[in-house]
């Protein structure tokens, strides 16, 4: 330790020193961060390969939901109408983005993984009532808007769910 | 003797100048201070975040002034503005060059010579705090009372801390003018030499007194987010900042005037060395806040009345005797 003021000074030459670096941060809608593969954002409603809807409208999600941001009106299949695979179908499939809190409950308790929660987190909107997703929307491929790191570099498996059903 | 209306010209380009220079003082910090800490500052807005202080300025104007319902009127809409006054006034004294030949006019580099202008200067100071304390009783609120309580007591202490330290320049430059002490300066040599210990005094005085980091108590923006404006919004809260702004630059003018020997420079080049020299003392000023962490209440007190004072009177006793002898 040397003595208060030579201590002192020597923390201005610090603070001097910064000038000739490059700044550190981030210059952010420009520049972007990988994510974590496993970040938590915008949900996904998944088909199965022959088109049919993963999801059977049975309103675990639902339940599962502790913000209960999810809203699930499920409806009988019939042979002219065969949206899913199972007996109903979600007619009425909606998430309340403003109120959901990403903790991921839903996949968890969905039980044909028809639910998952992908990578985008640049939801925001001017008006509250966009936030509101409907299942055409969830059906959709996101925008890809940011990238996601190499999952090679985390001890992450593929997911199963990313496999083919 | 020049006609009032020259002066009054002068001062009118002197306070948009001060203006302007406040305006892009706030920039000059932000990216000053963002650079010593590895970071960009404002950068959005126009190149280099050249135009923030005009988006500062908009939104400002635009914010609503919210005042609270048991504010007494008068004092609570008068205290910005008392302390934007003296801000602006006090510059009207600094001389910022020699004077020029206009047409058949002799302007001096001064909106005015007062022969008294360094106690002008520091009146006007003592003015200024009357806005803090007015606008922290009149907002009605305990902690914009408790906070210009904290703002007065440290500016009154730092201020008789401040006044003694120019004592030994007025001894050396015979004069109260600042005009006289920089002739003085220009004659002989910048008071920076004789009176190292005085301007020492003078610039941790001055920090005190322009609220700035290290003894930014007033503020303390980290943990009491604000002092006697808490209740001030929009641009009555802009005009204190103003005020304490241009208080500062005030403050680095009068340093560069008495110590720093003022326009004086190689080459006569008159204002340009003198915003020259100003720059340096700014950017003393933003590379402190940068790097050392606020003080508590009563190692500020300690220090300004235990360290600063009896050095500031040993430096003038000194240098009183050293001219007497001599």
């Amino acid at each position: 330790m040397s003595p208060q003021p030579v201590s002192t000074l020597k923390g201005f030459a610090v603070t001097f020193r910064q000038i000739l670096k490059k700044p550190i941060t981030t210059q952010y809608p420009e520049e972007r961060r990988p994510l974590y593969p496993r970040f938590r954002g915008r949900h996904r409603l998944w088909t199965h390969a022959n088109g049919l809807e993963k999801c059977v409208g049975c309103s675990l999600c639902a339940a599962a939901c502790p913000a209960d941001c999810i809203r699930v009106v499920a409806a009988e299949n019939t042979p002219e109408n065969r949206v899913s695979a199972g007996e109903r179908y979600a007619r009425i499939y909606e998430i309340n983005m403003s109120r959901c809190i990403f903790c991921g409950y839903c996949e968890l308790a969905c039980p044909f993984d028809a639910i998952t929660l992908g990578n985008e987190y640049e939801l925001s909107e001017h008006n509250r009532d966009d936030q509101i997703y409907t299942k055409d929307m969830l059906l959709a491929e996101p925008m890809k808007k940011t990238p996601i790191a190499d999952p090679a570099i985390f001890d992450t498996p593929i997911p199963y769910y990313r496999s083919d059903s | 003797m020049e006609p009032w209306w020259i002066s009054l010209i002068k001062a009118g380009i002197i306070v948009n100048l001060v203006m302007v220079a406040f305006a892009y003082l706030t920039w000059l910090e932000r990216k000053g201070l963002g650079r010593l800490q590895n970071r960009y500052g404002p950068n959005r807005a126009g190149p280099f975040g050249l135009l923030q202080p005009i988006a500062d300025l908009v939104k400002l104007v635009r914010k609503e002034a919210f005042a609270p319902s048991s504010a007494i009127d008068l004092p609570y809409i008068l205290a910005p503005v008392i302390s934007m006054f003296t801000a602006l006034a006090a510059f009207s004294v600094i001389p910022w060059g020699s004077g020029w030949k206009i047409y058949h006019w002799q302007v001096t580099g001064e909106v005015v010579n007062v022969p008294i202008s360094l106690l002008l200067i520091f009146a006007l100071g003592s003015i200024g705090i009357y806005g803090f304390i007015v606008g922290g009783w009149a907002s009605e609120s305990k902690f914009s009372l408790l906070g210009s309580m904290r703002t007065c007591a440290q500016l009154v202490s730092y201020e008789v801390s401040l006044a003694l330290s120019v004592l030994g320049v007025v001894i050396l430059g015979r004069s109260l003018s600042l005009v006289d002490i920089v002739h003085r300066q220009g004659v002989t040599l910048p008071f920076v030499i004789p009176q190292f210990v005085g301007l020492l005094v003078f610039f941790f005085a001055g920090i005190a007194e322009t609220s700035r980091a290290p003894f930014d108590l007033p503020e303390a923006e980290q943990e009491l987010v604000a002092g006697y404006h808490t209740e001030y919004s929009g641009m009555r809260w802009g005009l204190f900042q103003t005020a304490e702004y241009i208080n500062l630059i005030t403050l680095s003018g009068l340093m560069v005037t008495l110590f720093f020997s003022g326009w004086h420079g190689p080459w006569n080049l008159g204002p340009i060395w003198f915003v020259l020299k100003l720059l340096g003392v700014l950017f003393a000023f933003i590379w402190l806040r940068a790097t050392l962490p606020r003080l508590r209440y009563d190692q500020l007190m300690r220090f300004g009345w235990k360290v600063l004072l009896p050095v500031a009177t040993l430096n003038a006793l000194v240098t009183a005797i050293i001219v007497a002898a001599t």
